[in-house]
Parts: structure tokens; C-alpha cells; sequence
């Protein structure tokens, strides 16, 4: 899929820049255009749930970090044990993306995906509980159970948000 | 008056400025000249934005905000669901309060409404899903006629879920939001 | 196959943000590309050449759909990775306060 591959080297790029500038208030804006990317990956893939999702939630996550980065900028300074810690990252890098060559030569093809269990997601998901979403259906009555974990996750990412943000504290 | 002194843990809650920062930050903007001129620019940002986008968030937040409620109550049949109607609402209150300025939203909707429905909407999911112990299971679809496929009021417990996951959502992203920008005007006053 | 490469290159832009930045800002910027190419990923493994979303339409019988259960998965996923940024900003804040930068060879006293 040409597309495809044209959208995530956009996003690439968008990275690129985003972790690249000196200035807080473009690097932000790159990285709501990498967003934007991904959610258009996902309408390519044909995932119409994830694309909604993934764009408000992005537009969310751009408020946020601008609160956080207006008005305060940073110089740049390249002191300490620079050329050490450069080499030995890029070394790490790159044994990464070469051993990943022979891991990803065992996965399926792209486009031909070994569905196991989704057969029955698939065949008997309308008729036992007469959704006709059938990603809601999964969600909210095959697999319930995570949708409970994730309602926890959710609710002590707030408690902690809470806890970290209040007004009691010592200079 | 050094920020070193310890405030007490209801302030927060029931009054966003706090009584005695409240009284401090008067007498301070009554005394001079020169500290009037320094307040001003955090006393029109926190009196919101131009005109023509408060007319325009007048129009348009009802819209926003009803738009995500049919995102929520539609999750069985078209794309959606809980978690993305729910971001949507909250960002139909995050929209007020960027337009029209914290003080004057905040004192409509105060610390305790937000947390309260957070509760709310994971104390409802949960209590959904213990009824099921009445006939021996956790999370049983207790709708034994799920009607219809394409149908509104369809797919058994699926709706219920989706309403309380969209409580739960939207006041928990919306409370982060009040909880970050509290923060910073508190700080700034501290600074001086 | 090229695809998978490509999002594992998206991944270890990313890593290179988190290891190697000073700023903290950048640090959050880096783990937030992470999770992107992540989400990517887990999709990516669940396309079906030439076939359709998920959902029925009303009047038509469809019989090659992707596979809806990574979907399913990615779709908590992207909202506990909002709810972690914004605690991590948080967190960015609070540090902002005390240390006056964002600069974390700064930050190194511990204190009670």
C-alpha cells in the first residue's frame, strides 16, 4: 500500500522535527501534524472507531503540553561527556533496527493475518448479543475485563494527577 | 509574604482561589500603579478572549456537546463508543472555560461537581457488572430479549456500559484540565 | 514488510528522544512518539488485503472483514496513553515550580 508508506514517512519526518527544534511552541505543533498522520494511518487500515478516538484525544493531549511549555524556553548546551553518550546511542539504535530485520521476516505477511480466535469474533458476534459494532461488542461483552482495568488505569491517572498538582508543599 | 506558609487542603476545593489569597491578591491589585500595570496581562487573560470568539462559543459548544452524546448513545451501532463520546464532551467544557476564563466558569462549576460524577461513572460501571452476581456471574447480560439489530434500544447491556464509561471520561479528562490551569494562578501570584 | 520497518524506525526516533535529550519536555515528546508507533504497529498486524471496517450496514451481507480484536485493544490504549502524558506533564509542572528549568542535569537534590 504506497499510501501507506508515504503517510509514515510524513510522520517520520514530523518526529524528526518535533524532537529537533529549539522552539517549544513549533516542536508541539509537530507533533499534533504526527498525530493527525497517525489517524489517517488508521482510516487507511480501516479502523473508523480508532481514527475518532485518536483525534480528540490528540487535540487533548496538544492542549496539555502547551500549558506546560508556553512562555518557557530552554538554552542549549552540550557540556559533560557528549561524544560518549552519542556513540553509544546510536550504536544501541542501530543494533535495534538490524536485529528487528530477521524478527519481522517471521511475522505474517502484511495483509494476510492469522485470525484465530476473531473467526468466532467474526461469524458469532452478531447473532449472541446483537450489536452491530462489532469492535463495541468486543469491548463491552466478550472482553469486559479489560475495559474494567482500563477504567481503573483511567481513574489513578486522575488521583494522581490530583495529588501531584495541590497547593500543600514546602520551598 | 513568602509562598513558604501551608495552605489548608480544603481551599482548594470549595473556594479555587482560596479565602485568604483571595483578600491578599485585592489589597495588591488596590495598592500601586506599577502593580496594576504588571497585573494586567494576567487579569485580561483570565477574563478570556475577544469578543467575536465568546459570540462564536455561544453558538457552537451546545452543538459540540450534543454531538458527543450522540456519539456515546450510538456505540452499538456506528462507530464511537464511550471513550471517544467522551473526550468529545469534555472538550465541549474545555472550550468554555478557554473562551470565557477561568474564574467565571469555575464558579459555576465547582471542584466537588467534577469529582463527584467521576465517581460516579466508575461506581455505575462497577455496580453494573456486580448485579450479575445475582445468578452467579460477574458481568452477565442480564437482557434476555436484546431486540432488533439495528435498533436504538438494542445489544442488551451494551448502552448502559457505554453512558457510564462517558461519565467517567469525560469528568476525569475535564478535572485534569481544571487541576493543571488552578495551578498556575496560584503560582503566579506567589512569585511577588 | 516494508511497513513494519518503517514504524519501527517511527519507535526508535522516539527511543533516541527519550535517551538522549536534555529537556524535559523533549523526554515527554519522545515517550509520546513511542506510543504512537506502537498503536501502529498492533494495527498494522490486523489488515486484511481488501477488506472492510468492523461494522455491518444495514441491507448488506459482508464476508471479509479486518480483524476487529487488536482493534478492540487500541482503542484503551489510546486513551490511558493521554491519561499518562497528562500525569507526566503534571509531574513536568510541579519540577518546573521547585527548580526553576527543565534541565535535567539540574535536577539532583534530594531532599526530604
Amino acid at each position: 500500500m504506497l499510501e501507506l508508506e508515504f503517510l509514515i514517512i510524513f510522520m517520520i519526518l514530523g518526529a524528526i522535527i518535533a524532537i529537533e527544534t529549539k522552539d517549544m511552541l513549533s516542536s508541539v505543533v509537530a507533533v499534533g501534524i504526527s498525530g493527525l498522520g497517525l489517524s489517517l494511518a488508521f482510516l487507511f487500515l480501516k479502523a473508523p472507531d480508532l481514527a475518532i478516538t485518536q483525534l480528540v484525544v490528540e487535540i487533548l493531549c496538544l492542549i496539555i503540553l502547551i500549558r506546560a511549555t508556553l512562555r518557557r524556553d530552554l538554552p542549549f548546551s552540550t557540556s559533560g561527556r557528549w561524544y560518549f553518550n552519542t556513540t553509544v546511542t546510536f550504536v544501541f539504535l542501530g543494533a535495534f533496527l538490524f536485529l528487528s530485520y530477521f524478527i519481522l521476516k517471521e511475522l505474517p505477511s502484511f495483509g494476510q493475518p492469522l485470525m484465530r480466535v476473531s473467526e468466532f469474533y467474526l461469524n458469532q458476534g452478531k447473532n449472541l448479543t446483537k450489536a452491530t459494532n462489532l469492535v463495541t461488542s468486543i469491548i463491552l461483552n466478550f472482553r469486559a475485563y479489560d475495559t474494567l482495568g482500563e477504567a481503573t488505569v483511567l481513574f489513578t491517572a486522575v488521583i494522581g494527577v490530583l495529588a501531584v498538582v495541590r497547593k500543600i508543599g514546602r520551598k | 509574604m513568602a509562598g513558604s506558609k501551608e495552605v489548608e487542603w480544603g481551599d482548594i476545593w470549595h473556594n479555587p482561589l482560596g479565602g485568604k489569597e483571595r483578600k491578599m491578591l485585592e489589597q495588591k491589585n488596590n495598592n500601586t500603579s506599577e502593580q496594576k500595570n504588571k497585573n494586567t496581562l494576567e487579569q485580561t487573560e483570565s477574563k478570556g478572549m475577544s469578543l467575536i470568539v465568546k459570540t462564536i462559543t455561544r453558538l457552537t459548544v451546545g452543538l459540540i456537546l450534543l454531538y458527543g452524546i450522540y456519539i456515546v448513545l450510538h456505540g452499538h451501532i456506528s462507530p464511537g463508543g464511550g471513550f471517544a463520546g467522551g473526550v468529545i464532551i469534555a472538550l465541549s467544557f474545555i472550550h468554555l472555560m478557554l473562551a470565557f476564563g477561568k474564574e467565571e466558569v469555575l464558579k459555576r462549576f465547582s471542584s466537588e461537581y467534577i469529582t463527584f460524577f467521576e465517581g460516579l461513572g466508575a461506581t455505575l460501571f462497577l455496580g453494573i457488572a456486580i448485579l450479575g452476581f445475582l445468578a452467579g456471574y460477574f458481568f452477565l447480560d442480564f437482557f434476555v430479549d436484546k431486540g432488533a439489530p439495528f435498533n436504538l434500544f438494542s445489544a442488551g447491556n451494551i448502552p448502559l456500559y457505554n453512558i457510564a464509561i462517558g461519565i467517567k471520561v469525560s469528568s476525569g479528562l475535564f478535572a485534569i484540565f481544571v487541576f493543571l490551569v488552578l495551578l498556575r494562578v496560584i503560582k503566579d501570584k506567589d512569585k511577588q | 514488510m516494508r511497513v513494519y520497518f518503517l514504524c519501527f524506525i517511527l519507535f526508535a526516533v522516539g527511543l533516541y528522544a527519550i535517551l538522549r535529550k536534555r529537556n524535559l519536555i523533549k523526554i515527554i515528546i519522545g515517550t509520546i512518539i513511542c506510543e504512537y508507533a506502537v498503536n501502529l504497529f498492533l494495527i498494522l498486524i490486523a489488515y486484511r488485503k481488501d477488506g472492510r471496517a468492523p461494522i455491518y450496514s444495514p441491507g448488506q451481507e459482508v464476508k471479509n472483514m479486518v480483524d476487529p480484536l487488536p482493534q478492540a485493544l487500541v482503542l484503551t490504549s489510546i486513551v490511558i496513553g493521554l491519561a499518562v502524558t497528562a500525569l507526566l506533564v503534571g509531574l513536568a509542572i510541579r519540577i518546573y515550580e521547585k527548580y526553576k528549568t527543565f534541565d535535567i542535569t539540574k535536577i539532583n537534590q534530594l531532599k526530604g
